[in-house]
């Protein structure tokens, strides 16, 4: 792990992970925080109180221009200029096969302002991709100068409110307000990846030291790595990119089509019109496992001795007391309610396929 | 007074006679983190030493479980399939996982003592 670390990124919090005793691993090309205290009990923590996770490895790039002209309306699943000032809005990066280069959020910064905030792993790519097809307008990646910190749970609300201000607590769901915090210039957003009610705050990466500490100090918060994350994720059954979702799978295969308009121009809109006119030939499902098994990455679906599908993703869910996963499988044997089997190897578990979230007593709307 | 064994593998053997409890160590359980699924063999199943007997899961990994001695499952720790976090709690104590009935004694020769174990995570 000490010799990974000399070629991994560090993010600006990342002695303070290791004086927390963090278990730190890659992921993105991140030396990351896993674990502090335990994966379940930060888990826990996040859907009874308030959570708060290191996310500097996330990519940010700010586009100035005119979005139509500079073309940044023409390149994902969703318009840009369809969003309102100061909200956001999750979709997809494709390539010309329809593939997901990347999922996103943009927020719509001012008329002719937006940040693009990506996955770690993918930033690099999906940088030189965007700017590539964009016309016009300055396009600049502000991932070294931006932190990203998220703070996750019922809780999350008031301890904002508290630190920062009243402002706070008029944040609707998928809004944003920019805001001095700790005297530096923020973005405090009302979205997150755990299914709490929670907030993603941009700021300056050399205040995030002083705001993880002042976070940190408060009671109601604990610091919680990528496991409680992944397990909070995929609880609310969002898609991990990588894992769930990649270059080779498209919106439709992945059930994600809801956040695709279909009347708008983007790179891959003809791959996916010929791909909704034939069956797919794989699509995504949920998976609820009759024990506490986990299912995991690369395990096979099986109806019977044939083998159908593969997941993707799989964990011990503390809320329902049993493994759940995604995977992707034949069409024909995707109906909610059925039963399959998933295995590899000696591990055999009984599975019922049911419909997403899994977990849907989450704080993320209150 | 029993006489407690390690494998390379992290499990332990507490041989009392002719009877031995089996169960992972302290060292494994804090490995493996959160301890969320213990699948536990069949009383009347018979192993060989060093075959697969148990398996076990967190939520970060999955693992199996091999029997440190060749014997004939005597009991299991049932509790242990609704409360696998007892796993983490006391692993070398209230967490043992089989009770084996051991047919060949000599066969603690293959295995560590506490020291040696001891020793041998040093290495790791």
């Amino acid at each position: 792990m000490t010799d990974h670390a000399e070629l991994l990124q560090l993010t600006p919090l990342h002695s303070r992970h290791r004086a927390l005793g963090a278990l730190m691993a890659p992921f993105g090309g991140w030396d990351m925080p896993i674990q502090y205290e335990g994966i379940i009990a930060e888990h826990r923590w996040c859907r009874e109180q308030a959570a708060l996770f290191d996310i500097c490895h996330m990519g940010e790039f700010l586009f100035v221009g005119d979005i139509v002209a500079g073309g940044l309306e023409d390149l994902f699943t969703f318009s840009v200029t369809a969003i309102p000032v100061g909200r956001s809005k999750y979709g997809f990066l494709l390539n010309e096969q329809g593939g997901i280069i990347d999922d996103l959020i943009v927020f719509r910064l001012g008329l002719n302002e937006a940040m693009i905030v990506v996955n770690a792993a993918t930033a690099p790519n999906d940088f030189n991709v965007i700017q590539s097809r964009l016309r016009g307008g300055q396009f600049t990646d502000i991932s070294s100068i931006t932190a990203k910190l998220d703070l996750q749970g019922p809780r999350s609300r008031e301890v904002l409110v508290d630190l920062l201000g009243g402002w706070v607590a008029e944040i609707p769901y998928f809004r944003f307000v920019r805001q001095t915090v700790l005297g530096s210039p923020a973005i405090v957003s009302r979205t997150g990846y755990t299914g709490e009610l929670g907030y993603e705050i941009f700021l300056p990466t050399d205040t995030v030291g002083e705001l993880w500490d002042r976070l940190l100090a408060d009671p109601r918060v604990k610091a919680a790595g990528l496991g409680a994350r992944d397990v909070l994720r995929l609880e609310v059954g969002y898609s991990l990119y990588g894992s769930d979702i990649d270059e080779q799978t498209t919106p439709l295969e992945a059930d994600l089509a809801a956040f695709v308009k279909m009347d708008k121009e983007f790179v891959g809109k003809t791959a996916l019109l010929q791909q909704q006119q034939h069956a797919l030939g794989r699509i995504k499902a949920a998976f609820k496992v009759t024990s506490r098994r986990a299912p995991r990455h690369g395990f096979g679906i099986f109806d019977g001795e044939r083998r159908i599908g593969e997941m993707t993703s799989g964990v011990f869910s503390p809320m329902l007391g049993c493994g759940i996963g995604l995977g992707y499988l034949e069409p024909a044997y995707a109906a909610i309610g059925a039963r399959l089997t998933i295995a590899q190897d000696r591990t055999v578990m009984e599975a019922e396929i049911c419909s997403l979230p899994f977990f849907d007593q989450g704080s993320l709307r209150s | 007074m029993a006489d407690i064994y390690f494998t390379k593998e992290h499990e332990w053997a507490r041989v009392n006679g002719a009877i031995a409890r089996i169960g992972i160590s302290g060292h494994a359980a804090h490995e493996l983190g959160d301890v969320t699924f213990v699948e536990l063999p069949t009383v009347g199943k018979q192993v060989q030493q060093f075959e697969v007997l148990a398996a076990i899961e967190s939520v970060k990994a999955a693992s199996d479980i091999y029997a440190p001695l060749s014997g004939t499952v005597k009991a299991v720790n049932s509790a242990l399939e609704n409360e696998p976090e007892k796993v983490n709690e006391s692993a070398e104590e209230a967490a043992w996982m089989v009770e084996l009935e051991i047919s060949n004694p000599a066969e603690v020769a293959q295995l560590m003592t506490r020291e040696q174990y001891t020793d041998y995570l040093k290495t790791l």
